[in-house]
């Protein structure tokens, strides 16, 4: 017979745990590291930059040329950069995105379904870069012959092609929202002589309200901080205007063109990046607080 | 999609004028799985029918046929009738336009399913639907509906609070005062009392007694007891198939057939 084992402590077992656990705590740790670090960084660079410029003149001075002799300071032609293109583009994305998610959850028969999804996925892999020369080369022409004033660089062009590309973020994640809604919500609203689309908008839309208010922030984030597209097919003047048919800078654009450029370390051009790209990492914080606070407020409850 | 071997409209010679409906050699068919075969009914105007059985019988599928929800789905078809008095219209017939036949015959669901709306935006759904959009015939409708669902006293005060404030008993009474706003000629219930507790399950119960002198009910329930307490006609259902229909006394006191028996004595289902 043999000895029946002791109910003690595994010191071995325990450490063990232990060790997996702070394994993992570590991995999971990174990322929250890294983005500290980032906003450290940004902050850090930024201080410097306003040891040189006063805050006020950063957020009222209306020109922005800080590589010129006469050096100007101003965010808002940037701000203003990124707010035209960013609104074309959810002008573009929203309606379309959201007309495509009703579409595809509540009317599409599943093979139409099942053969449309990759095609949106496939929308949102082409790389950017090729957007970017698809709004220079083949939809500025093309905007040129319905307004033949439209410059070679323009807004109106970023911002369009920039919402076709956010198109699929929208549709996919407002789709998952609308699929979610169950089922016996939609029976209630036929079951009350409801058509389809009025049970799609008067009460699956409702339903997915918060889910749907996601994905307009997430295609709000993507619009702001998009590069490639508005620096290739906006130009990259700093240009104070609300007009999308002229050619602009975003806040995306000239930290491109300034992490391009031979700019010395230290001096107050290469600064000006650090200030920028701060800038840029508030207003896309703005949007995921609001984002938060719409998915809190209007969680579902079925 | 949903097809229907039994044609176009037709009449029928000799309208009953106590019956509200008739089902004639109705079967149905999920794909190629037949879940009710040749059932033959009929529903008493102004009365409650209970349809019993066990679990899987069809009693909820062959309830699905009156409001035509089965047409949401695809692979479903029905084959022969239910005819709609005093119309004498086969509401199953391709002819017939699945939303019209669920504008006058409504139906209250298992679990409560409130829309993410507001109790009074809810109650004026089915109108809203309908193009109502006068203010005050809405509000005449949704009180009117409140106050038939024994919902009024309760609701009349937070009318705009979001319906998942309600508790579940409360939130099934709504779910009837929506179906009653429209003025439907029948009411579907679909164990409408299964997810709520014993005292909300008596008041609903006592909604239906008081609604009969209104609308002809149908209910589905797996309670027997319910069925005996609140209908005046009882199907006994076994694998699609309606093995005896009577007036409820009898279903439950002097069942003709042995199956009924043994279902209601306990001894099988």
């Amino acid at each position: 017979m043999t000895q029946p084992k002791r109910l003690g402590y595994s010191y071995r077992r325990h450490l063990g745990e232990r060790f997996i656990e702070a394994l993992l705590f570590l991995m999971a740790f990174v990322s929250v590291a890294i983005t500290i670090a980032i906003v450290a960084m940004l902050v850090k660079e930024s201080i410097v930059f306003f040891e040189h410029v006063p805050l006020w003149e950063f957020l009222t001075d209306t020109e922005w040329t800080p590589l010129f002799d006469n050096a100007h300071y101003g965010i808002l032609p940037l701000i203003s950069g990124t707010v035209v293109s960013s609104a074309v583009a959810l002008l573009v994305a929203i309606p379309l995105g959201t007309i495509t998610a009703i579409y595809l959850s509540e009317f599409a028969p599943f093979t139409v379904r099942e053969m449309a999804k990759p095609f949106l996925e496939l929308l949102g892999g082409v790389p950017t870069v090729v957007y970017g020369y698809f709004a220079l080369l083949f939809v500025t022409p093309l905007l040129q012959k319905i307004f033949p004033e439209l410059p070679g660089f323009s807004l109106l062009s970023a911002g369009l092609v920039m919402g076709i590309m956010i198109i699929p973020y929208v549709s996919s994640m407002a789709e998952d929202a609308m699929r979610a809604v169950p089922m016996h919500l939609r029976e209630g609203s036929y079951a009350m002589g409801a058509t389809r689309f009025q049970t799609a908008i008067r009460v699956v839309m409702p339903g997915a309200f918060s889910g749907i208010a996601a994905a307009y922030i997430l295609g709000i984030s993507r619009a702001v901080g998009e590069t490639m597209v508005v620096a290739i097919a906006a130009g990259m003047q700093p240009n104070l205007t609300w007009n999308p048919m002229e050619p602009a800078a975003t806040i995306t654009a000239y930290i491109v063109q300034v992490s391009l450029g031979d700019l010395p370390h230290g001096s107050i051009g290469y600064q000006t990046i650090f200030a920028a790209g701060l800038t840029l990492l508030l207003l896309t914080l703005i949007f995921n607080i609001i984002g938060h606070v719409l998915r809190k407020r209007y969680r579902e409850v079925y | 999609m949903v097809e229907n071997s039994a044609g176009g409209n037709s009449t029928v010679d000799a309208p009953h004028a106590q019956y509200k409906s008739e089902v004639r050699n109705l079967s149905f068919y999920y794909g190629a799985f037949s879940a009710l075969k040749n059932v033959n009914m009929m529903l008493h105007e102004k009365k409650v029918t209970a349809l019993i059985g066990p679990s899987g019988c069809g009693k909820s599928t062959f309830l699905r046929c009156f409001n035509r929800m089965h047409d949401l789905y695809p692979g479903n078809r029905y084959v022969g009738e239910i005819i709609l008095h005093p119309d004498n219209i086969n509401i199953l017939s391709r002819n017939v336009d699945p939303i019209e036949v669920r504008m006058r015959i409504s139906m209250v669901f298992q679990k409560p399913n409130p829309f993410p709306k507001s109790i009074y935006e809810n109650v004026a759904y089915g109108l809203r639907v309908r193009g109502v959009r006068q203010r005050a015939v809405l509000d005449e409708k949704v009180e009117e509906a409140l106050r038939g669902a024994a919902l009024w006293d309760e609701a009349k005060d937070r009318l705009n609070q979001p319906a998942y404030n309600l508790s579940g008993g409360q939130q099934q009474r709504l779910c009837i005062a929506r179906a009653l706003a429209t003025d439907p000629e029948i009411l579907l219930f679909d164990e409408p009392t299964s997810a709520l507790d014993p005292i909300a399950t008596a008041s609903i119960e006592e909604l239906i007694a008081d609604l009969k002198d209104k609308v002809t009910i149908l209910i589905v329930t797996h309670n027997m007891q319910q069925a005996a307490r609140v209908s005046d006609y009882t199907a006994y259902m076994y694998l699609g198939e309606i093995i005896e229909f009577d007036v409820t006394d009898t279903i439950f006191i002097k069942p003709k057939n042995k199956q009924t028996e043994d279902y209601i004595t306990g001894r099988f289902g």
